[in-house]
């Protein structure tokens, strides 16, 4: 397939052979990269606070720790159902500063484009972070432009760093896990890794599975209102799904997480598709779903807090930690003796088999 | 899910459970030949509730495992043709030939396309003219009516840009060739339910009274897998070796002709090299002569080198243990250690389908 | 090998014997799948699904008989040594 269709697999927006296309000549630093700055990044993001972005932004002095994250955001189609790389480089970047505690301030945003790119798609992709980036209350106060030739990169990479205030209390983070506490989920699992491989791979189902791609800002302040110093340590349960996330805990507090399936909340659709493709939804990816564990005197409480947030409703208790096995993993199926789960390894792959 | 949640039930399952402890006097050696099997029983700890009842083997049926190095080294060759995209199941693209796999082609600019279905494959050359598509065509009998269905369009839609890589093989002469092997330890079969969907179970009568052993046609969910144990074990209790149908939702006694028709229509029986076996008689499939302008071997002029060195090391690896029964993949010395997922000595650890890679993921050895 | 899942035909697409598809609904999604092999399935037919290709059709009543036969066994009401779970072949 070639780039240019790739680019605009479902893009919502037709992109005609003449459109006009990013060149080399748009990152030299000269007229036309001035243009592309001026005229088509600058007027999306530009704010009150920051009238156009200088090589370093100057931002207000506040008297409190920060919280500093980075994140390259890369991600094959650019548009999927539920999302596209646009939202998803600002949501990324303000859910890591959201569950290590902090409320997310400024973002710097660095594009890395690829020659030939549609200059409509990388609009839709800018118009779509500036929406987020409004939604998640942060500016974009600095960022970058680079333009390298064809086949150097698939379309277009956006790197976000985040700066955030951090919020007393701070989760004190998985080494503060304990037996007894319980685990949560703040929605079904596996969405947004099952969005994005029904597109990039072309399974066309119906309907199309669409991602959890987000802001979980809300299910955090809420958690944090509702529960505060009984959080131990949240997490955005990205690549490698659920099982990886609980699997680095598990290195961390050196304990044994133990799940029961029958608690996990799963969608119909995705569960549709895992079982089609042979997949388990706990190492499927998400964008927009967050881990959590509690002290488990706390963890109704925690639960019906993430609950009250728009699109947490199916939140769950999925697990307990309890006193370390040799598996760091298990889970109770549907019946018989807990299971190990694995440690995924690579991007899951469908199988036949 | 119908036909998936009911098949699943724990009071079901646990009953079962119990009554084939009640009927085992003693621990009978079965094999599950198919990986859809294996898989589910480790997944659900089937093989852990019925320890000391029930001996469970993992048989030969992960068919990536089987499938012949040189066939995987013909793939990345076609990969790395100019013009040449080699579609693949998810399963293939990680399991490793002699220059690696062909994820190790597509990171060196092979063109590799994961598809879920053959005639997606088919579709895929039909919308890309300029392209070479080329189907590597593995797996069982279940597999094949896909793959043969997709030559069957390929071929009404007079496409010259589509062949296939065949790599198709037969179960029930891997079962034969276990049952001849000299230290054989299995006593009873639960043939690969889906296989049967296609083949039917006629054919294993004779195969049943020859070897004085049951076959028992078995389904894949915890239910399905423990009606199908207990079937087996009650048989073996009684002295009796018969064909018995514990999957009939799903498998008729003459299998579905119309999918053996297309099967025949494109293939036939053909030798059939099995990694970790050697070559089977009448172990696999070939496109028959009136197909043969989409065999991709001819279309691109390429030879099956017999000579290739296996990566995974055969001095170490005791795949062939392992499949037959004679070695659980745990008491194996490279298990976990030398031998992982990520750096395997041996097929049955390079797919998750595979019965060391399965018990790897399982933890099976460590956890109890 | 060789993972076949249970699916509702929803609506035939095309009746050709070799392009014959039909969309098929698999929990809360449906997919083309093509319907060479079983050609008499009909609009809520359960089929299995190997690969893009029904390969059978699910036998709605074998399976409720070995479902009977189970909820006896879950009752408690059939003895192990009337127990017989299998189709007599």
């Amino acid at each position: 397939m070639n780039n240019s269709m790739q680019w605009s697999r479902n893009c919502p927006i037709p992109i005609s052979s003449d459109a006009l296309r990013i060149s080399l000549a748009h990152g030299e630093g000269a007229r036309l990269s001035r243009r592309l700055i001026s005229e088509i990044i600058l007027p999306r993001f530009a704010t009150a606070t920051s009238r156009g972005f200088a090589d370093a932004a100057t931002v207000t002095t506040i008297g409190c720790r920060l919280a500093i994250c980075t994140d390259s955001h890369t991600v094959s189609p650019m548009f999927f159902p539920g999302g596209d790389l646009g939202s998803l480089s600002v949501y990324g970047t303000v859910n890591d500063l959201a569950v290590a505690g902090a409320y997310p301030r400024w973002l710097t945003m660095s594009l890395i484009i690829e020659e030939g790119l549609p200059i409509v798609i990388l609009e839709r992709i800018l118009d779509s972070a500036a929406h987020a980036a409004g939604e998640c209350k942060v500016t974009i106060v600095a960022g970058d432009t680079k333009v390298v030739p064809r086949g150097a990169a698939d379309g277009l990479f956006i790197n976000t760093s985040g700066v955030g205030e951090l919020m007393d209390p701070v989760p004190p983070g998985p080494e503060s896990i304990q037996v007894g506490d319980k685990v949560l989920v703040s929605g079904p699992i596996g969405r947004h890794g099952i969005a994005v491989m029904s597109t990039r791979e072309s399974f066309a189902f119906e309907p199309s599975p669409l991602s959890d791609s987000g802001s979980v800002i809300h299910a955090v302040a809420s958690l944090r209102n509702s529960v505060g110093e009984h959080l131990r340590t949240i997490r955005d349960a990205t690549r490698g799904g659920v099982s990886a996330v609980l699997h680095e805990w598990a290195m961390e507090c050196g304990h044994t997480f133990a799940l029961t399936e029958s608690c996990i909340p799963v969608t119909d659709e995705v569960r549709g598709a895992c079982e089609l493709l042979g997949l388990d939804p706990l190492y499927v990816a998400n964008e927009g779903t967050i881990v959590i564990a509690v002290d488990p005197l706390f963890a109704e409480i925690a639960l019906n807090a993430v609950r009250q947030v728009p699109g947490c409703g199916q939140a769950a208790i999925i697990g307990e930690v309890q006193p370390k096995r040799i598996t760091p993993v298990t889970i109770r199926r549907n019946f018989g003796s807990p299971q190990p789960v694995d440690e995924p390894s690579g991007a899951p792959l469908p199988r036949i088999c | 899910m119908k036909f998936i949640d009911e098949f699943r039930d724990p009071v079901l399952a646990t009953e079962l459970v119990r009554r084939i402890r009640a009927t085992a006097k003693q621990p009978w050696v079965l094999m599950e030949v198919c990986g859809g099997q294996t898989h589910s029983l480790l997944r659900h700890g089937i093989d852990v509730e019925l320890q000391g009842a029930v001996e469970l083997i993992h048989g030969p049926g992960c068919p990536v495992c089987v499938t012949d190095i040189s066939a995987i080294d013909l793939a990345q060759q076609l990969a790395s043709l100019p013009g040449v995209v080699l579609a693949s199941f998810g399963d293939m693209l990680r399991v490793p030939g002699s220059q690696g796999s062909l994820l190790t082609a597509r990171a060196t600019g092979g063109d590799v396309m994961m598809v879920y279905s053959p005639v997606d494959a088919v579709r895929h050359a039909q919308s890309h003219p300029d392209q070479q598509v080329v189907f590597f065509a593995v797996g069982f009998e279940t597999t094949a009516p896909a793959t043969a269905l997709a030559v069957l369009q390929a071929h009404q839609l007079g496409l010259t840009n589509f062949s296939v890589l065949v790599s198709h093989v037969r179960v029930q002469p891997a079962m034969e060739a276990l049952m001849q092997a000299p230290d054989n330890r299995v006593e009873g079969f639960l043939a690969a339910g889906h296989v049967c969907s296609i083949t039917g179970y006629d054919s294993y009568d004779s195969f049943a009274k020859r070897h004085r052993v049951p076959v028992i046609v078995t389904g894949f969910e915890p239910v399905d897998l423990l009606q199908g144990i207990l079937e087996c074990v009650t048989q073996l209790e009684t002295g009796t070796a018969e064909v018995r149908n514990s999957y009939g939702r799903s498998v008729e006694r003459l299998g579905n002709p119309a999918a053996q028709r297309v099967v025949d229509t494109v293939y036939e029986i053909d030798d059939r090299a099995w990694r970790g076996f050697g070559v089977i008689p009448a172990g696999g499939y070939r496109l028959r002569e009136e197909y043969a302008t989409f065999d991709a071997q001819r279309r691109f002029g390429l030879t099956r080198s017999a000579e290739k060195n296996d990566p995974t090391d055969t001095k170490r690896c005791r795949a062939g243990d392992v499949l037959s029964g004679r070695l659980k993949p745990c008491d194996c010395p490279e298990f976990g250690k030398a031998c992982t997922p990520d750096s395997p000595l041996g097929a049955p650890m390079v797919s998750s389908e595979g019965a060391c890679a399965a018990y790897f993921r399982y933890h099976r050895g460590s956890l109890t | 090998m060789c993972l076949g899942v249970p699916g509702k035909v929803v609506e035939w697409i095309d009746r050709d014997p070799v392009f014959g598809r039909a969309l098929v609904e698999f929990g809360g999604i449906r997919r083309e799948c093509h319907m060479a092999c079983v050609p008499d399935a009909e609009v809520g037919d359960y089929v299995i699904v190997h690969a893009g290709i029904a390969i059978t059709r699910v036998n709605e009543q074998e399976a409720q008989r070995t479902l009977q036969d189970f909820a006896a066994i879950a009752e408690g009401l059939s003895e192990l040594d009337e127990f017989n779970p299998a189709e007599t072949v």
